[in-house]
């Protein structure tokens, strides 16, 4: 009795320390996710459909994307396709992340995965490399910061109501919102260089192909490209 | 698009999200990723911002054609100014919207 009794205060001691963790997060998520969800509003989505957006899907990015798209009248396989490519970099962080869950049941694993984002990534790992950082406290960072994006994004949609269409440049609101994104992705040349040819190829694609094929098309070839230039500039650079 | 087809879409979308997110992490393994397709990896998030920008900035809809004299490229301008010299998202998209909101006003 007394054995299980503390091991529930250890418990309970590692969710506090994740939330005391993950308010930074969580404040920053509030008004990213009020503007997804007065966008979301603005394409058409009722809060039951922007609950089932951010509880399905969870990934910040990919829904801005996805509401975007879904104004646009983009087809399912258009959203779905670009979805997955715009989350696939979570592949290199899970990957990272494995190395902190050696023997951990997969149970908790998949559950864990679920909160995988760039800013709880971001939290997790500083915390497990300074080391004392419990994977619950982890796994509560995660869901602590989901449940605040829930709320945040309907609570959005319901703003959204209030907002007239075309308010002030709102159809601005989400372009301007990407381009910033692009600004944080621009960590070096090479960056630069891919995100030029992608909208290179975008554009002539887009004048080309039906429908939002352009996005994944055009991503995919440029991403390529700008592997193949990085990897032959660096071979002669090293033998130069 | 009916409730039924948006929630197949949300399901399909979660089930491309979670599965990136999950499976490195599951297999025990425990195998880097070839580094040739981490780094092709780290390129794709700018090539997709990107590639979804340049249309509506360059590109006029109906019929597709390109163009230099979009409202939408002129107020890019100072917002892609705001986003490198501050590097706050919400103040990009203020600065956005108005620049957009004038230019609208004003041609």
């Amino acid at each position: 009795m007394n054995c299980c009794q503390s091991n529930n205060e250890k418990q309970t001691g590692r969710v506090k320390a994740g939330l005391a963790a993950s308010w930074p997060i969580c404040l920053g998520f509030v008004p990213i996710a009020l503007s997804l969800g007065v966008l979301a509003q603005k394409a058409g989505l009722v809060p039951w459909q922007m609950a089932a957006m951010s509880l399905l899907v969870f990934a910040g990015g990919s829904q801005f994307i996805a509401v975007a798209m879904l104004a646009a009248d983009a087809s399912m396989t258009a959203i779905i396709s670009t979805t997955f490519m715009v989350n696939l970099r979570h592949l290199l962080m899970s990957s990272a992340m494995a190395v902190h869950f050696p023997g951990v049941s997969r149970r908790f694993l998949t559950l864990f995965a679920y909160g995988l984002t760039d800013e709880s990534f971001a939290l997790n790992m500083a915390r497990f490399n300074q080391g004392g950082w419990s994977r619950f406290s982890a796994l509560t960072v995660n869901h602590a910061t989901n449940a605040v994006w829930v709320v945040g994004t309907v609570l959005g949609v319901y703003l959204g109501q209030l907002v007239p269409p075309g308010a002030a440049g709102v159809d601005f609101a989400l372009t301007g919102m990407f381009i910033c994104l692009l600004v944080f992705q621009l960590r070096g040349p090479i960056f630069t260089i891919t995100a030029l040819i992608a909208a290179a190829c975008s554009i002539v694609a887009y004048m080309w192909l039906p429908g939002n094929a352009y996005v994944i098309v055009a991503s995919c070839l440029a991403a390529t490209i700008g592997l193949i230039l990085k990897r032959t500039l660096l071979k002669r650079r090293i033998t130069a | 698009m009916s409730s039924r087809d948006f929630l197949f879409l949300m399901i399909a979308m979660g089930a491309v999200t979670y599965l990136p997110r999950m499976i490195p992490l599951v297999m025990l393994s425990r195998r880097a990723l070839p580094p040739w397709f981490a780094e092709w990896l780290e390129l794709i998030p700018a090539a997709i911002l990107s590639a979804l920008i340049a249309p509506t900035l360059f590109a006029q809809s109906a019929p597709r054609i390109f163009t230099l004299g979009k409202i939408e490229l002129l107020a890019a301008i100072p917002a892609l100014l705001c986003a490198v010299k501050t590097r706050s998202l919400a103040g990009t998209v203020v600065v956005g919207m108005l620049c957009y909101w004038v230019l609208g006003l004003v041609m």
